[in-house]
């Protein structure tokens, strides 16, 4: 990666003007070409620097529950958890954090019962009650990662 | 001259945005000559969709593990209940503070109502700048915990919203 991808990174970050040809307006500002960027886009999205690039959309206008969970799993069973965690296709991400409640997931589901239905599968399956943390309020929401 | 388009091909568009913007020098003429439509036509809708909120920007989703952002920590706080919006609406203003949430307490396990996620290369300065950004905001006398990831175990699957493609938060 060299200074015109990290360039291109942070500025894609804070989107791509919606006009006809947006990369000749980005490549004015980057001092660069539209043909440039565009490789380097493509090459950053196959080495798996990015995800994706598109619309950011708004999940919860897409319709669906969400909520945040932790629980407290006993040390000698974290990994196992971890993986009944993973089987699951509504967990959608499960980090480790430190702390006695030491396992955080999102889960994203078709409806709010859906939510509770799966945390009560969660703790059938795992002997351990989540704790449901959802959102109440948003006041911020923009990832961003300067490079 | 510029008419909308007709409800199918809205729908259809909805569903090649799903996959990502097309990698090209005109993306949206690329987009419009797979529904049929005009590229203007195209531009105005997506324009209309950021205008309604369906998305916040076209953008990029980092890998950020991969660009080194190791550090990933969320900082809770108990916030009294009248204080919580400020307070939240002002940390989330807060350079570096990625996501900023109000949830609930679960007593007694559970005491922090304001959640921030904070992304950084290194634990130590991730701890040192949130230790900064609370006494800036005379927050410091707070119950607060920062808690740090130490493992990813799945990053994003969630069937029912993989499409949209960005990561979703809870």
């Amino acid at each position: 990666m060299d200074d015109l991808d990290r360039r291109l990174i942070n500025r894609l970050q804070l989107g791509l003007p919606l006009v006809r040809q947006p990369w000749q307006a980005l490549a004015l500002e980057l001092d660069s070409s539209s043909a440039e960027l565009l490789d380097r886009l493509h090459e950053l999205l196959n080495d798996g620097v990015l995800t994706r690039f598109g619309p950011m959309f708004d999940v919860e206008r897409l319709g669906g529950a969400f909520t945040l969970a932790a629980l407290a799993v006993p040390e000698a069973r974290f990994e196992a958890v971890a993986e009944q965690l993973a089987a699951m296709p509504e967990v959608a991400h499960n980090y480790r954090r430190e702390h006695h409640l030491n396992m955080w997931f999102v889960l994203a589901c078709a409806s709010e019962q859906a939510i509770r239905d799966s945390l009560l599968r969660i703790e059938r399956l795992t002997g351990l009650v989540p704790l449901n943390l959802p959102k109440e309020e948003t006041y911020h929401v923009g990832l961003y990662f300067p490079v | 001259m510029n008419k909308p388009l007709s409800e199918q091909q809205s729908l259809a568009l909805r569903r090649l945005l799903e996959s990502g913007l097309p990698l090209a020098s005109r993306p949206f003429q690329a987009l419009a000559e797979q529904i049929d439509a005009g590229e203007r036509q195209v531009l105005e809708q997506i324009r209309q969709w950021q205008g309604q909120g369906l998305f916040r920007r076209v953008g990029l989703v980092v890998n950020h593990r991969a660009l080194g952002f190791a550090a990933n920590a969320m900082l809770v706080l108990d916030v009294p209940d009248a204080l919580v919006d400020e307070v939240g609406r002002r940390l989330g203003k807060a350079p570096g503070i990625n996501l900023c949430y109000q949830r609930p307490r679960r007593l007694p396990q559970w005491q922090y109502n304001l959640f921030c996620m904070i992304h950084g290369r290194q634990r130590e300065r991730v701890e040192a700048q949130v230790q900064a950004l609370l006494a800036e905001h005379l927050l410091d006398d707070l119950p607060h915990q920062l808690l740090f990831s130490t493992q990813l175990f799945k990053q994003c699957g969630g069937r029912f919203t993989a499409p949209a493609g960005a990561c979703i938060d809870g």
